[in-house]
């Protein structure tokens, strides 16, 4: 057994496991040729693909990138002003973002969960006194860029995130600031 | 028991390193390298050196890098990790915060099985996703997932927990209906550890045992806190414990953690640790 996963040891078994990738769609073909080189430039693991029949696109082709990646990729094509259309699992792309937030009130401190992401805030000061949850490694990153600090006033963690653990949070401070605004 | 813990710290800067790991002066000690200790591999690390100092054990050693969330990093640990795996006097690994990579964990799996023995395998946060996501999660020891990526291991299509369906909605009544469908699809490992208001130790699809009390809450609003866990857990499997009762004594020590330190969803997983030796006596008394 081993020897023969020595042998298909570059062949990960397609039978087992979901997929972990994304695919991109946007309006036009110039758009995908541009993002790939962005992206590849950017030393992301994309490649160019037709799209599933089943979404509706003007555009026939797609990008497939890393999906833990998808911050990162999302936030290199805003900076380079390229909007796409879409962005969906390749598992099954009705796969839909989690959605709903869970809120928790501490009295003083309000906390905010989106996904696996929690951001915690005292109430009166907007300080973030705490960010928690998630798995990959630019979670603790994020955190130490935003604990101590005003949450109107630090860079959002769309800014320096990279992953979905990093989107989440994103998502998690949006709703907290909409909350703390009142 | 020889341990290896395997994570990231959050400085692209910082290099690969393996060795022994140790506390001095408040901060985690490696080779000549010192990291501050405040959530992530680096609060798991520190937890597992401290609680095993309690336990007798030696000190675990920790295979680090530096990454920020871009994964390279992480990708050279994951080829360093397969070239010396041969090699390594291990009895077993606590994977943690880690860029998931589905061909990468396949690589490490399988020169893991390559060996003659079985080391025991422990994943939490980014590896257990992909430990998941690879399809391979039956062939891990033990999860230690919090009640969101419970319903992430459940959901058979999903590829972070990000991606869960809505219809597995974050619900501490329907844990069990989650943990036997994860178990249904092979996407839980052997035993799980589900931590939440109420902690869930799992064996196969069964239930083993939970625990509720001592309950304080700002203790989930407390990043690391997981981490201290799973640490915890780790010292208990290198001082030779079984799985249920490791699992059964991190929960325990974990929340009397929160019971002596009396936090504020404000405090620090590093403001906890000075109470470890207590919240482990504690938790061996039972309060």
């Amino acid at each position: 057994m081993s020897l023969l996963k020595s042998i298909f040891g570059g062949t990960p078994d397609k039978l087992r496991g979901v997929s972990e990738k994304g695919i991109i769609v946007f309006h036009h073909t110039s758009e995908v040729i541009k993002a790939e080189s962005l992206l590849k430039k950017a030393g992301l693991d994309v490649l160019v693909k037709g799209p599933p029949p089943e979404i509706q696109t003007g555009c026939d082709m797609v990008i497939e990138f890393p999906i833990v990646s998808q911050l990162q990729v999302l936030e290199l094509l805003r900076k380079n002003r390229i909007e796409p259309v879409q962005v969906v699992s390749v598992q099954d792309h009705l796969l839909e973002p989690v959605s709903l937030f869970n809120i928790k009130d501490f009295g003083d401190f309000l906390m905010v969960r989106a996904a696996n992401m929690k951001i915690t805030v005292h109430k009166q000061t907007h300080e973030i006194v705490n960010v928690s949850g998630g798995g990959c490694p630019d979670v603790p990153f994020l955190a130490e860029q935003l604990v101590g600090r005003n949450l109107f006033e630090v860079a959002e963690p769309a800014e320096n995130g990279q992953t979905l653990c990093g989107y989440s949070l994103q998502l998690a401070y949006e709703e907290m600031k909409r909350r703390c605004r009142g | 028991m020889s341990w290896l813990i395997v994570g990231t710290v959050p400085d692209d800067s910082f290099p690969l390193i393996e060795g022994q790991i140790s506390i001095e002066n408040g901060l985690l000690k490696i080779g000549n390298l010192k990291i501050n200790i405040a959530r992530g591999t680096p609060a798991l690390a520190a937890t597992a050196c401290l609680a095993a100092r309690e336990l007798n054990a030696d000190h675990p050693r920790a295979l680090l890098v530096g990454d920020a969330g871009k994964g390279a990093g992480s990708r050279k640990l994951y080829a360093h990790l397969v070239d010396i795996m041969a090699d390594l006097d291990v009895a077993g690994f606590t994977f943690h915060y880690l860029q998931p990579d589905v061909y990468w964990h396949n690589q490490i799996l399988w020169a893991i099985q390559a060996r003659t023995d079985s080391p025991c395998l422990v994943a939490d946060a980014g590896f257990m996703y992909v430990a998941k996501m690879s399809g391979f999660a039956a062939d891990y020891d033990l999860f230690t997932p919090d009640i969101g990526e419970m319903c992430f291991l459940a959901d058979e299509t999903a590829p972070h927990p990000f991606y869960t369906r809505g219809f597995l909605l974050e619900d501490e009544s329907r844990v069990e209906e989650y943990i036997a469908r994860a178990y249904q699809e092979k996407n839980a490992a052997r035993y799980l550890m589900v931590k939440g208001a109420r902690d869930y130790i799992v064996q196969g699809d069964k239930v083993l045992t939970t625990i509720s009390e001592p309950a304080v809450e700002a203790m989930e609003a407390i990043g690391g806190t997981g981490d201290s866990l799973t640490g915890i857990i780790t010292a208990g499997l290198m001082a030779g414990q079984d799985i249920p009762h490791a699992c059964h004594m991190g929960a325990l020590a974990n929340r009397y953690l929160g019971v002596l330190a009396d936090p504020t969803p404000a405090y620090k997983v590093g403001d906890l640790l000075a109470y470890l030796a207590g919240a482990m006596q504690q938790g061996r008394t039972g309060g």
